[in-house]
């Protein structure tokens, strides 16, 4: 069994209806938004954790539990932040997108809804600088809400006072990172801050200050509404919910697609996409959870449920929900060693291991694409990505890993193979 | 983000953009956007700021706009920042140009889920309209970039020109766009691919489907 339409959270992901607030009110959003904050805060907080709501974002850390490591009272004076991240730069995400241009009053609700569980003075919406149109949809939403009295002071006539900002970015996929968000919205180059101190103890301007991805904080009001029990009663323990999936690649239907969290990766396919390309026989792998996931072999990821730990039972991992696949015509060679140049292209250049190490990494990987190489110089590039991985400050080093311990893993065989037939071709 | 050079301050660079000061609309827009954040942390008004100063340089050279040397001190004095703050933030984020550019910035997506969809021929078919990667046309029409992903995944190929996104793209669409460009037209925007609306899945809806006329309610069902 699917999800059902009357399940789905996001009714307007397609855009068919207009995104401004008459309509947004009209499919159920800011319905008597005073009830659910009267509940009070820590009501609020145990009811997401009680949903079992898991960050969107990619990690999947649970976000009941992270807003509750915000402090209760400001012992010093220091307001309190929400973040949001709406930097979706992943390669396969376009999820946040479709929330932001036909669904803004649901992340703008959230926001309000979230940010008062935490006690946050106001949220900053970082959304990435190449959303021109979604950005320009998302500021009209916000004065739409301020001028209806949604937000801002007295906001839903709680008596709470709470500030929605939207900031743009420009261009780097880096400040998705939490930290570097930050950097970034102090009006700074967004290069990822040590932790500790994390950001719920000083984050943005030294202040408590919580980072959520756009989805988990758009369905907040939802979950709210319909209760724990609703939200959990979809997918497999420990992975509850629903989630938007977002489809690109070699399938005859590309879409984004709201379903329940464990559905069979086949049955996504089948029904929303109209099956692989050249039918089943012709997938050759699928990067289940956006580029910096290790890719899964056609054979292992058919029956794998999608979900945090079912893509981690098959060695790869949920992330953003963004499936890549890949039919039999694919250069995976090739499709992986772009992602190389991507990595490398957006090492913010502050560790070492990183900086050299993604353009090191892209170099020999364009010469296996060519078979360019020797067969002992594989190894030396698992090698190489060990030591990348898990040696830098955020996690850039290990998305730049990752992919290409999957495809030696998998496709080692064609790897030599390119290599073999290079020097058949050089003697002949 | 190292193959970005940042175009040398000159003399004449200083007597062209040494007087730019806001127009009186983005004085205006300027005030609201410091407004954002707090009082004394005004230096986070940075980005936006070099947006709008390089969308003003744009409406005055009718190009997509660039950020010279003597704009960005305009900024960081403006935001009572170093001047050498202001350069490290433009030089770091890429929608930034810090070199001249072309009326249109052609950025075609190149990241493996477009790549996998067939943005090689997009590629192609901007070479074969005169477009060479990294360079301007003579006429000083068309600027050419390939980027990395742009989140438009699940409507690949995709093209983003200036403020606009071209998604689902053939070949001869992509030819298509820059002819009508060229000739002052505008092409439409969003996805190229008859009959379909946005991300749904094309030509077999299989959800949603009381939201395609109506703005259906499903509260009721609840």
């Amino acid at each position: 069994m699917s999800l059902q339409d009357k399940d789905r959270i996001f009714t307007n992901v397609y855009g068919f209806q207009p995104w401004n607030l008459k309509a947004a009110q009209a499919r159920g959003d800011w319905d008597n938004t005073k009830a659910l904050m009267e509940r009070g805060q820590d009501a609020i907080i145990e009811e997401i954790k009680a949903s079992g709501l898991r960050g969107r974002g990619g990690a999947g850390f649970p976000t009941g539990m992270k807003w509750s490591f915000m402090p209760k009272e400001s012992k010093d004076g220091r307001p309190s932040f929400l973040v949001i991240n709406a930097d979706e730069s992943e390669p396969g995400s376009c999820k946040d997108r479709e929330i932001i241009r036909h669904d803004p009053h649901k992340l703008i609700e959230g926001a309000l809804v979230a940010g008062y569980a935490m006690r946050a003075r106001a949220a900053y919406i970082y959304i990435r600088g190449e959303y021109i149109r979604e950005a320009e949809t998302l500021f009209a939403a916000v004065q739409e809400a301020y001028d209806a009295g949604l937000i801002g002071k007295n906001a839903c006539g709680s008596g709470y006072d709470f500030d929605v900002f939207v900031h743009r970015g420009a261009g780097a996929y880096i400040c998705g990172e939490e930290t570097a968000m930050i950097e970034s919205l102090e009006g700074k180059k967004g290069q990822p801050r040590l932790k500790p101190p994390f950001p719920a103890g000083a984050g943005l301007y030294g202040c408590p200050t919580t980072v959520n991805n756009v989805e988990s904080i758009a369905v907040a009001p939802t979950i709210l509404r319909r209760g724990a029990s609703w939200f959990s009663s979809f997918g497999r323990d420990n992975n509850k919910g629903t989630k938007l999936f977002q489809i690109s690649g070699h399938v005859n239907r590309p879409c984004v697609v709201e379903e329940e969290m464990s559905i069979p990766f086949s049955e996504l396919i089948e029904k929303h996409c109209g099956g692989i390309r050249g039918g089943r026989d012709n997938l050759l792998a699928v990067i289940p959870g956006g580029s910096s996931v290790p890719l899964v072999p056609a054979a292992e990821i058919w029956d794998a449920p999608m979900d945090f730990d079912g893509l981690k039972a098959v060695g790869s991992g949920l992330g953003t929900a963004a499936v890549i696949v890949m039919d039999k015509s694919t250069d995976i060679v090739r499709a992986i060693a772009r992602l190389s140049y991507f990595y490398k292209h957006e090492s913010c250049g502050q560790c070492t291991p990183c900086r050299e190490g993604t353009g090191w990494m892209w170099r020999v990987m364009e010469r296996l694409r060519t078979g360019d190489a020797d067969v002992g110089e594989i190894d030396m590039l698992f090698n190489v990505t060990k030591q990348v991985e898990g040696h830098t400050i955020c996690a850039l080093g290990d998305a730049a890993a990752w992919p290409i311990q999957g495809l030696i893993k998998h496709f080692r065989p064609e790897i030599e193979r390119r290599i073999a037939e290079n020097v058949r071709e050089a003697a002949e | 983000m190292a193959d970005r050079f940042i175009e040398p301050d000159s003399p004449e660079l200083r007597a062209r953009w040494g007087g730019f000061a806001w127009t009186a609309e983005n004085a205006e827009q300027a005030k609201v956007i410091v407004a954002r954040y707090p009082a004394g942390r005004q230096r986070s008004a940075v980005m936006p700021l070099l947006d709008l100063a390089q969308r003003q340089v744009g409406a005055e050279l009718n190009t997509q706009g660039w950020l010279p040397i003597p704009v960005m001190e305009y900024v960081a004095k403006y935001l009572d920042m170093p001047v050498i703050r202001v350069v490290e933030v433009a030089t770091f984020y890429t929608m930034y140009n810090i070199a001249p550019i072309g009326r249109f910035h052609v950025q075609v997506c190149g990241t493996t889920p477009c790549m996998l969809r067939g943005s090689d021929d997009i590629m192609a078919a901007c070479k074969g309209k005169g477009l060479k990667k990294g360079h301007t046309t003579a006429d000083g029409l068309f600027t050419l970039t390939e980027v990395e992903c742009m989140g438009n995944c699940a409507s690949a190929p995709m093209v983003q020109i200036n403020d606009d996104n071209y998604e689902d793209l053939t070949a001869a669409d992509m030819e298509r766009i820059l002819d009508e460009l060229a000739a002052g037209k505008q092409p439409k925007t969003g996805t190229q691919l008859p009959g379909r609306h946005t991300v749904e899945p094309a030509g077999a809806l299989s959800n949603l489907t009381a939201m395609v006329d109506a703005n259906y309610d499903y509260r009721g069902e609840w």
